[in-house]
């Protein structure tokens, strides 16, 4: 990923490695699609479970339950549906979920802008916290604050996350009622706005139904605030290494000689070298958070898209599973390339 | 920072609207919304509350039939033609007239696009070629059904309860007709019904809105009901305590048990035509001898199951019709006896018992069933080996007849008796490569001449004498059947004390909000 360019004019240079960035984007791309199809097809052949009964149920007569079979093309040999399958893929037919009936990519298209609204704020959330917490642990090393950012972090790793979703559920909406319950916004709410981007906080705003918004505001909250404990607890631990990797080194004590201030030392010097590897922590805790936390979705009533592939995967309904993992292998890709800019960005020494 | 930043959110609600009735629900099962194709549980309550279909049964006593959309109903003397006249004045939530063509449209049209559900019009004889020589508009308000014999009329009239006699709004329907699909596409997640309420929008995995019928005879009380999916039933508790819903409707044992002490809350249950059940799969060499299959209905502890794993969830029940439907035997005759379990095992050469595996689905009740099952098994010395998985799986497995024992439950197609007695009890051909394949076929047993019994009780005229008919056909597969029924199947709903009305019928699509109220 490093294309190291040693000397020549600035201007053409970027332009060549704008250019080779974007090819080898697309490359990667296909590449990683193809291979996750191929994988989740095989995968999806070979689970022993049958998703001709998702589709006509267990009490279906024979006949229907045959004709169904055919629809879907199970009496063909693997490698003719797999090719079925890939034509259709690349003209941009993903197939129909079962159980939704909708197109596959409709479906996704409705799950996955909730899971974007809860992973991004989770993140944000993370990520504004946590770095400030690592920064300051590995500051005072040792201290009381040092000891309970490393609580926090162990916390956030060993507790399940359903049963604190749970946990506070009951404590912030069951029991003190500061924030509304499971689900996206409130059903009264559900009709007074058109959604656009999908994106409710972004709907709701745009057309200015602030009721509505409020509504959906507190409903996000809480689950946004889980998630973002646990990219926090992530977030926080790997900050404060790096930290303390780049306290340790030369130019800091060199800086300090120079009679720097401080907060200089820390937060100018220190912080921006151990910015380089954070981006890729960031990115890493922001893709898995994308791919929908399952759990959380389902303490919460969260229709994303970790529910969704779940659900579909445990009916076989195979189309959904294939289109889901392809959304979410183009949102991996599509992280590493924005990871790989800001390296580039951050540190002189990728240009 | 939570309590500054929530202290700014005005908008949380204390409660569901007066005239609004919200319901928390697993329905992620629902693949369809018209009447001609649904066949599970969540999608057949819907229609139930949405359309109304040619005749109609009494909630209380099953054996009441009446007519819903039929005002009468005629048979002609040799059995075969049924004549039904339409009650007038109907009208569908779109504001058109119901009459007599739509009726026969709406099961012309079950008969000829010809999913899940249209075998139960099939069973008299309709196919695509004939249906429309064989149901016919004779006036406005009057057709005929030509049956191809002379069937019970209970059986024929219990089959137009069931959600695919259900009538659709021909004109609505033909609208929105394309390429001769005769409205499918169309009517799958959309509405064309004249019931109590009209399904209003459908987002699936998300919440299913119905609104009140202006045009409906007897104006619903409630003028929306919302179902909202909540998978997870400890929020379901949560939000049900709060007020955000009204009725909780998937809550486990607990969760029913401790709100049973909230004065806030009410628990209502019914039974329903669901059984609980072992399938003992006759290609297994161990479980084909007679007297193995009568020593393991000696080695469950019914009533242990169901006062304790599946308490509020089901009722010790052992023959193949449940309580209810017309015939049904209640006399539970087997219960835990070790010592005639180990002598009939003796006597089938198996004295000190024998292994076995049984696939099991891994949820906590079916879970929490199998391990009670092999516990009270391994006192004859009959090793249980358990095998998790996931329904999908064991059910595939099952449907392949590759198992030793399933465990899992049956719910009946429709509210007459021949829909157990044909699954339970009659196999046409146990050869690996049947046509019909009925449980009895999915654990490999053939009932000898119970098949022709179980044939001839779906002709008797006289209702007294088929219901003897069907007690023998139970006696017989209670004796000698590869099944260990255990449970009826009881539904709990939890709902909010203000809630009054909300039924919970018989079977799973008379589950009615009709009537529902909230004082």
């Amino acid at each position: 990923m490093a294309s190291s360019i040693a000397n020549g004019s600035g201007g053409r240079d970027a332009l060549r490695f704008y250019l080779t960035k974007i090819v080898q984007f697309v490359l990667v791309l296909a590449t990683t699609l193809l291979g996750l199809v191929a994988v989740t097809f095989l995968i999806g052949r070979v689970v022993p479970i049958d998703p001709v009964i998702a589709i006509v149920g267990d009490r279906a007569p024979a006949h229907v339950y045959e004709r169904a079979r055919q629809e879907l093309g199970l009496d063909l040999p693997l490698i003719q549906q797999f090719w079925i399958y890939l034509k259709k893929a690349v003209t941009g037919d993903f197939g129909n979920s079962v159980l939704t009936t909708n197109p596959v990519m409709v479906d996704i298209a409705n799950a996955f802008p909730a899971t974007f609204e809860l992973a991004t704020l989770g993140t944000l959330i993370g990520t504004l916290i946590g770095i400030p917490l690592g920064v300051l642990a590995a500051v005072k090393r040792g201290s009381l604050l040092d000891q309970f950012v490393r609580f926090i972090g162990l916390a956030g790793y060993s507790i399940p996350i359903f049963w604190l979703g749970l946990m506070g559920l009951l404590l912030f909406y069951a029991k003190l009622g500061w924030v509304a319950g499971p689900g996206r916004i409130d059903v009264t709410y559900s009709y007074l706005y058109t959604p656009v981007t999908g994106i409710v906080l972004v709907d709701t705003a745009m057309q200015g139904q602030w009721d509505a918004f409020w509504d959906a505001v507190s409903h996000i909250v809480l689950p946004a605030c889980l998630l973002g404990y646990f990219s926090l607890a992530y977030i926080s631990r790997m900050t404060r290494s790096f930290m303390l990797n780049e306290l340790a080194q030369e130019y800091v004590i060199a800086a300090r000689v120079k009679g720097l201030s401080e907060m200089r030392v820390i937060w100018k010097h220190a912080l921006r070298n151990a910015a380089v590897p954070l981006v890729t922590v960031i990115a890493l805790s922001y893709a898995n958070l994308l791919e929908g936390s399952v759990l959380t979705e389902t303490v919460f009533a969260w229709p994303g898209l970790g529910q969704y592939i779940t659900n579909s995967l445990q009916n076989a309904d195979m189309n959904a599973v294939l289109g889901g993992t392809l959304a979410i292998g183009t949102v991996f890709v599509l992280l590493n390339l924005v990871s790989d800019l800001l390296y580039r960005l951050l540190d002189p020494r990728t240009r | 920072m939570v309590a500054t930043m929530a202290t700014s959110f005005s908008a949380v609600q204390a409660a569901t609207p007066p005239d609004t009735l919200v319901q928390a629900w697993q329905m992620d099962d629902i693949i369809s919304l018209d009447p001609a194709e649904v066949f599970e549980f969540t999608a057949s309550e819907l229609l139930g509350n949405t359309y109304e279909r040619l005749i109609a049964y009494d909630y209380k006593d099953v054996s009441k039939l009446y007519g819903e959309v039929a005002e009468s109903w005629t048979v002609s003397p040799d059995g075969k033609t049924f004549t039904f006249k339409v009650r007038q004045g109907k009208k569908f939530a779109s504001g058109n007239p119901l009459t007599a063509e739509d009726a026969v449209y709406s099961l012309q049209r079950a008969v000829i696009l010809d999913k899940s559900p249209a075998f139960i019009l099939g069973q008299f004889g309709f196919t695509k070629d004939n249906v429309k020589d064989k149901i016919k508009q004779t006036g406005p308000y009057e057709f005929t059904m030509e049956l191809d014999k002379a069937y019970a009329p209970t059986f024929v009239l219990y089959c137009m309860t069931s959600s695919v006699a259900s009538v659709v709004d021909k004109k609505l329907v033909m609208q929105n007709e394309k390429d001769g699909d005769m409205g499918y596409n169309w009517l799958k997640t959309k509405y064309a019904g004249s019931g109590p309420f009209s399904i209003r929008d459908w987002k699936a995995n998300e919440v299913v809105v119905l609104e009140r019928n202006p045009h409906y005879d007897k104006k619903a009380p409630l003028a929306r009901v919302i179902y909202r999916h909540i998978k997870e039933t400890a929020t379901q508790r949560l939000m049900l305590e709060k007020g955000d819903v009204d009725i909780a409707r998937n809550l486990n044992p607990e969760e029913i048990e401790a709100l049973s002490k909230n004065p806030d809350i009410k628990v209502d249950s019914g039974p329903k035509g669901g059984l609980w059940y072992l399938g003992l799969n006759q290609k297994n060499p161990n479980l084909a001898k007679p007297e193995v299959r009568e020593a393991l209905k000696y080695l469950v502890d019914y009533s242990a199951i169901a006062d304790t794993i599946m308490k509020h969830k089901g009722t010790v029940h052992q023959a193949f019709l449940p309580k209810g439907f017309l015939g049904a035997n209640t006399d539970n005759p087997y219960k835990l006896d070790v010592a005639k379990a180990k002598e009939l095992l003796a006597k089938a050469g198996l004295k000190d018992g024998f292994s076995v595996t049984m696939d099991t689905r891994s949820t906590a009740d079916v879970t929490g069933t199998a391990q009670a099952i092999q516990a009270t098994f391994a006192q004859a010395g009959v090793k249980l080996e358990i095998i998790p998985g996931d329904g999908k799986q064991t059910l595939t497995k099952y449907r392949e007849r590759r198992h030793d024992i399933y465990i899992g439950r049956w719910g009946a197609d429709y509210q007459d008796p021949n829909t157990n007695a044909d699954t339970f009890a009659a196999n046409d051909d146990n050869s690996d490569n049947a046509k019909a394949k009925p449980l009895s076929w999915r654990n490999a047993w053939d009932p000898g001449p119970l098949t022709a019994q179980t044939r001839a009780a779906v002709l008797e005229k006289d209702a007294e004498k088929r219901a003897a008919m069907y007690q023998d056909l139970q006696k017989s597969v209670l004796k000698d059947g590869p099944f260990i029924i255990y449970l009826q199947e009881i539904e709990v709903a939890a709902q909010r004390k203000n809630v009054d009305g909300f039924i919970i019928g018989p079977s799973f699509d008379t589950n009615s909000v009709a009537q529902a109220k909230k004082n």
